[in-house]
């Protein structure tokens, strides 16, 4: 006789909630009682994944700190969303000082809490790529070498949208941005190495570092948590697709995440002291044109004068991160059917 | 505390900016017929119950399902199940192993002795039910729970019809089929077997029904014409198979063939290797592309070594002696002969070429119109007499039992608004749920769970059940395989990735509600909707 | 107690006095022996409960005492020159946000050309910043001025500069009275935040603000720095009853009673100005000297007070704005509003170069006697100067001034003095 696991729970753990677990396997964004620690009424354009990544990694936070949290937040898109006078989107202790400067920010909290020995309130930076990468990338850096007790998490959608979308080394190649127009030979964003903050991350040998995407909340959650069960610098690359700057439907934000993963172009992996723990492998592999084609800002790959040069360096790069994480797993025995 | 102007901010007060005027089109809450609910003949609410059952809520999803059809048990045996061919989890793996479960809560409310619901208060309408298989029995259900007295009439010498005449009981256990009638006629059934009914009209007349079902199946084994010596010996399905459900079986010999290509030919085909043949050989004109049996009853046949000879037709029968011409299929697809002949050896041959009715009780019923053997009915079953309803196989359909209670209980809803002097209320049908309108991502990955099956040597010489049933952790997986598409299932995904909290969660089985003050109308809801529950509608601007 | 003690080491004392909670340090000359010497204090756990952090920059210092300002910490640096033009952004945005933060600046000059020695080229860098910027005389002033703004920031929720002249001040040892732990808890209560970051009471500290409410919150700075100029004299003066010392306050006049012209002066060179007043006193002339104690919020009308009845007003500057001229003398001028006075701008001492008692002396004579043009470099080699300007007119690609005119060190007269000053 045929036999099957029983833990299987139709829509497994993909889906926000589940009627079917119990309460304490169901996500902190299925709970009606959860924090929203980031409120109706902010000005996020439609479907805006940052907003989106915030709520799900500071709830989670929230939850796993039994609401202690202080969140610094540096200037960009969020921020400015957020908190244009006279109203804030948050519900908790939240505070905005500059651009570049959050991390250290952070540190200063983190620094005082633990002076008035509030060690049990916890300090969560947060940035855009912009914030993170570049211009707070030497802050990021000093708070990671210092090892201090913050979570940074930076809301990755590749670009510094809140000024109108320009690049930033975040920007994938080929990406049209403002800065990047789609004209002459190479159109677009060129190619080189990027800046992939994430390994530089795991290079100071912090605790923790992770990626994770809005589409694949119970891994964010997962990560949050554990991120919240460790002391020192922990770091949170969450890649949030942005329909204003890559010119997408405003419905597309979470199936855009689940492809960047899905294509590899985005590998979601956690690491502990600089060794890669995990990898969220891919579920059902799509080449990447299917997530390039949802966007405007690669519009010049397709059309009347496509470009499948260009989309063939773009797979290469995915097929490099598939490679590098083993993203890919072949073996049937190793999937799980209990989700 | 006090706050510096403009600098510092008291929390969540940016709820007094309401960001749904952005909005130019809205999301709403829908609620879709499921494919499966659909295609179900009889009517059941099977998205419905399997969400009960999803739950391990058995009795709850035996309820839901008895609400439509009496007889799960049966169903979840032999019925061909349109509702897993329309299952949208097609496009994904499989199709949900829905008739399983309807079998596993079927049993188990059997074994557990669970009771259908009770006759409803009595009207003091007199219905007469002529014909006790599924389309009868069915009706008397659903007679009953309306309140209608029903006096049920059969002439064969138990209740089941084709159930328990046509379908070989490896397929069908009798003690299954006995249980699920018993309950029927539990509810207070006027019964009586053996007894034939010769004119509609004088019978209503004198028993003073206030109106009739017509439900006696079409019992006829057709014969065609067939060269074949005195001593040859040539039987129909329907009799043969009705003999062995008497007990009685006819001696067939070793050699068996059975000519036709529906399921009742393999029915003969499989229920002869059991009586004992050596070689069950099926006949058919057509190949096995354009058979009309289902597939599964031909995979059986093929598992307990009966053979098929596509293409062929049987031209003489004579001593032992079969001749059959080959054929082959015509541009249209229909069977052509080729003039080329083969010998077969056999010892007797089974007629499977369908059946006819005998409506030989209509022939004073004038106003009953009678097309082509079969009954023309309107969509409450209604005949052109007032107040005479058919259904089941003297009706013009595809002759399967559950199509049958499915006419059953719709007869049995005419009925009750004819005897009350009222219309049959309107159902109101969603938009159907589409594949397109899922996103499949949500749900785990899941292959179908294969039924236990009797082992080949045991099929040969017995009528035990061929097919198992699911262990409850089977049928509790198979169940939660659902794709719950068109209607909410509460996966909170809404809730979840809405980027403007703008969606309300009412709390267990309340679903949600949208907060249009900030919903901004991104669609990702929509979009991210495992089930297809929300649409987007442009605002009145 | 009074000891013979490095100024840097007299500050750091000090600050430790007042108990800080959180202290960033970056290194920079000339201020690096401050906070050397707190980190040593902070090591040793003899500051405790106090964190210490060894940050990547002066940006990331002042963001790491904002932060800790804003979750309740008293937050302390120290920086100079390049580091306050690099921390310049946080250090708007901690005055912006009302963070009671206390940083100590060693006056140094600010590059091209990169020199460590001191001017006031970093303080006036950010005066309009909304920091309160008070200027040390000597370095018991430095050590007293500390105390005194963190009572004063803490008290206004703004954060106070406490300027003191490099290496002038920072690494001369002289004798220091530092205070007793008692006086300074009783001056100094605990930090109390106005708004803190609390998870028992949340609220969201640094909004955007539109052209609705900006000009407002501008205006409410001012107001709060205005307000300073009432609480600093109060301040200055409880301290002098709880030390028996007058340190602080807004101006300090030296023998102006009958003063003709009046030198106007921040920081350590008042003292080489009052001995040359002193001479010229003795020479009969009427001068006078009034130190600027507290530079921003500009005390107008304690400036216009200590300066009436002056004819001729020589602002002396450690630094100036390029393409105008003196940065002190504009504050005093707007001062001086509707006087009858003559206003002559000395600008002095540009990275690191001695102003001499004796050019001073000079500069006095010139000032008595109406010789003394509106605007003055004290001590130029016009002649190095003019090479310069000649090579350039000559030459379109003449090369950097600074290197050629370094070139004519080694030959020149200039050269010459300055070496001999400095060693």
């Amino acid at each position: 006789m045929t036999t099957q696991p029983v833990h299987f729970y139709q829509i497994g753990s993909f889906a926000v909630g589940n009627r079917l677990v119990d309460d304490a396997d169901r996500t902190v964004q299925s709970n009606a009682n959860r924090t929203n620690s980031i409120d109706s009424g902010h000005r996020a354009c439609q479907g805006c994944g940052e907003a989106l990544g915030a709520r799900y990694a500071l709830d989670a936070a929230m939850r796993a700190t039994g609401g202690k949290i202080v969140a610094v937040n540096a200037t960009g898109c969020l921020e400015v969303f957020s908190t244009p006078y006279p109203e804030t989107s948050w519900r908790i202790p939240w505070l905005h000082s500059l651009f570049g400067n959050a991390p250290a920010v952070a540190t200063g909290v983190a620094a005082a809490l633990r002076v008035k020995g509030k060690t049990d309130v916890r300090v969560v930076g947060q940035a855009g790529d912009g914030g993170t990468v570049d211009i707070g990338f030497g802050c990021l850096s000093g708070m990671f070498e210092r090892n201090d007790d913050v979570l940074f998490i930076c809301y990755d959608n590749e670009g510094y949208m809140n000024t109108g979308v320009q690049r930033s080394a975040a920007t994938p190649p080929a990406a049209r941005t403002a800065t990047t127009e789609a004209v002459g030979p190479e159109p677009g964003n060129s190619f080189g190495q990027g800046k992939d903050v994430p390994r530089i991350a795991m290079a100071h040998d912090i605790p923790y570092v992770a990626t994770a995407t809005v589409a694949d909340l119970h891994d964010l959650e997962r990560k949050v948590e554990r991120a919240m069960s460790m002391r020192g610098a922990r770091y949170l690359h969450v890649f949030v697709p942005c329909p204003l700057g890559w010119g997408s439907a405003s419905n597309e934000t979470i199936h855009l995440a689940r492809l960047a993963k899905e294509t590899g172009l985005f590998p979601v992996f956690e690491a502990e002291h600089g060794v890669v723990t995990n990898v969220s492998t891919i579920r059902h592999q799509v080449p990447v044109e299917e997530y390039l084609k949802l966007q405007r800002r690669y519009a010049h790959l397709f059309g009347k004068n496509p470009r499948p040069d260009i989309i063939e360096r773009l797979q290469l790069i995915a097929d490099q991160n598939i490679a590098r994480y083993g993203l890919v797993v072949d073996d049937d025995d190793s999937k799980e059917v209990t989700a | 505390m006090e706050r510096p102007f403009a600098i510092t901010l008291d929390v969540g007060s940016s709820r007094s900016n309401h960001t749904g005027s952005w909005r130019v089109e809205r999301p709403v809450y829908v609620d879709r017929l499921p494919p499966c609910n659909n295609a179900c003949p009889a009517g059941e609410n099977i998205q419905g119950w399997l969400y009960e059952a999803e739950s391990g809520n058995y009795e709850g999803a035996w309820r839901k399902l008895v609400e439509e059809n009496p007889l799960p048990a049966i169903m979840g045996r032999i019925c061909f199940h349109p509702c897993e061919t329309a299952c949208n989890r097609v496009q994904v793996d499989e199709a949900v192993g829905i008739n399983a479960v309807e079998r596993f809560l079927g049993d188990i409310a059997i074994e557990k002795g669970w009771t259908i619901p009770e006759a409803g208060v009595d009207t003091g309408k007199r219905i007469l039910v002529v014909g006790a298989g599924p389309a009868g029995l069915s009706a008397t259900y659903h007679l009953r729970r309306l309140g209608h007295q029903v006096r049920l009439v059969d002439s064969s010498a138990q209740l089941g019809g084709m159930m328990r005449y046509g379908i070989p009981a490896y397929r069908l256990p009798r003690a299954i089929l006995d249980a699920e009638i018993a309950r029927i006629i539990a509810m207070g059934v006027e019964v009586e077997l053996n007894y034939v009914v010769h004119d509609i009209d004088k019978e209503r007349k004198a028993g003073g029904f206030d109106a009739v079902f017509l439900a006696v199946g079409a019992q006829l084994g057709r014969r065609v014409s067939i060269p074949a010596g005195d001593s040859s010996r040539v039987i129909d399905a329907v009799s043969f198979l009705h003999q062995v459900a008497d007990d009685d079986p006819p001696l067939l010999g070793r050699r068996v063939v059975v000519y036709g290509g529906g399921d009742t030919a393999f029915d003969a085909a499989r229920t002869a290797k059991r009586l004992g043949a050596t070689e069950a050989v099926i006949v058919y004109r057509r190949n096995r592309e354009r058979m009309g049996a289902h597939s599964v009853e031909l995979e059986q046949a093929e598992v307990e070594g009966i053979t098929v000879r596509w293409l062929s037709t049987v031209n003489r029968f004579e001593s032992e002696q079969m001749v059959l011409e080959k054929m082959r299929l015509n541009a249209e697809g229909f069977p052509e002969p080729t003039g080329e002949y083969e010998e077969l050896d056999a010892d007797a041959l089974v007629l499977a070429l369908g059946q006819d009715t005998d409506l030989s009780l209509l022939d004073q019923a004038k106003d009953v119109v009678v097309r082509n053997g079969v009954v023309e009915v309107e969509a409450t079953m209604m005949t052109g007499e007032n107040g005479v309803f058919a259904g089941g196989d003297v009706v013009p359909t595809d002759r399967t039992a559950t199509i049958a209670v499915g006419h059953g209980k719709r007869a049995a809803f005419g009925i009750d608004a004819y005897v009350n002097g009222r219309d049959v209320p309107e159902k109101v049908r969603h938009d159907l749920a589409t594949f397109e309108r899922l996103n499949t991502w949500y749900y785990a990955d899941a292959p179908r769970t294969k039924r236990p099956e009797l082992e080949r040597i045991r099929r040969q010489g017995t009528f035990d059940e061929v097919i198992g049933g699911l262990t409850e952790e089977n049928a509790l997986f198979e169940a939660r395989r659902c794709l719950s598409c068109g209607n909410c299932f509460e996966c909170d995904n809404c809730f979840g990735v809405c980027p403007d909290n703008a969606v309300i969660k009412l709390g267990p089985s309340q679903r949600y509600q949208f907060d249009y003050d900030f919903c901004k109308g991104c669609g990702i809801c929509v979009k991210e909707c495992p089930c297809g529950a929300i649409e987007m509608v442009p605002e009145k601007i | 107690m009074l000891r013979q003690i490095e100024g840097s080491r007299a500050v750091a004392e000090t600050v430790a006095l007042c108990r800080p909670e959180v202290v960033c340090a970056y290194p920079i000359s000339p201020q690096t022996h401050i906070i050397e010497a707190v980190g040593v204090m902070v090591k040793a756990g003899e500051l405790a409960p106090c964190e210490f952090i060894n940050v990547e920059s002066e940006f990331a210092a002042m963001s790491v005492a904002i932060g800790a300002s804003a979750a309740g910490a008293r937050a302390y640096t120290a920086t100079a020159s390049q580091g306050l033009l690099y921390m310049m952004e946080a250090v708007y945005n901690a005055a912006g946000l009302g963070l009671p933060i206390v940083m100590t600046l060693a006056n140094r000059a600010i590059g091209a050309p990169i020199n460590i020695w001191n001017d006031h080229s970093d303080a006036m860098a950010v005066r309009d910043a909304g920091w309160i910027q008070l200027f040390a005389e000597t370095n018991q002033e430095a050590a007293d001025l500390h105390v005194q703004a963190f009572r004063l920031a803490e008290e206004l929720s703004v954060p106070v500069m406490v300027c003191m002249d490099g290496f002038i001040l920072t690494h001369a040892v002289e004798g220091v009275d530092i205070l007793d732990q008692s006086v300074v808890d009783a001056f100094l209560p605990p930090y109390e935040p106005r708004q803190v970051l609390d998870v028992s009471d949340p609220v969201s500290i640094g909004a955007m603000v539109g052209p609705e409410a900006f000009e407002e919150v501008r205006y409410l700075a001012h107001l709060r720095q205005l307000d300073a100029l009432v609480r600093i004299p109060v301040i200055a003066a409880e301290f002098a009853q709880a030390t028996g010392r007058e340190s602080g306050g807004l101006v300090r006049s030296y023998r102006t009673e009958d003063a003709d012209v009046i030198i106007v002066a921040l920081g350590s060179v008042l003292g080489t100005i009052k001995d040359a007043v002193d001479i010229r006193r003795e020479a009969g002339e009427r001068v006078g000297v009034v130190g600027i104690t507290t530079f921003r919020p500009f005390p107008s009308e304690a400036v216009r007070t200590a300066l009436a009845g002056a004819n001729r007003i020589v602002v002396i500057e450690k630094a100036f704005s390029v393409g105008v001229g003196g940065v002190l003398s504009t504050d005093v001028a707007i001062s001086m509003h509707g006087e009858q006075f003559e206003l002559r701008s000395v600008v002095a001492g540009l990275g690191g170069r001695n102003i001499t008692r004796r050019s001073l002396e000079e500069l006095i004579a010139r000032a008595v006697s109406g010789d003394l043009e509106a605007l003055t470099f004290l001590d130029l080699d016009h002649g190095a100067v003019n090479r310069e300007r000649e090579r350039m007119a000559s030459a379109r690609r003449s090369g950097p001034s600074a290197e050629n005119l370094l070139r004519d060190r080694d030959r020149g007269p200039v050269a010459a003095t300055w070496v001999k000053e400095e060693s």
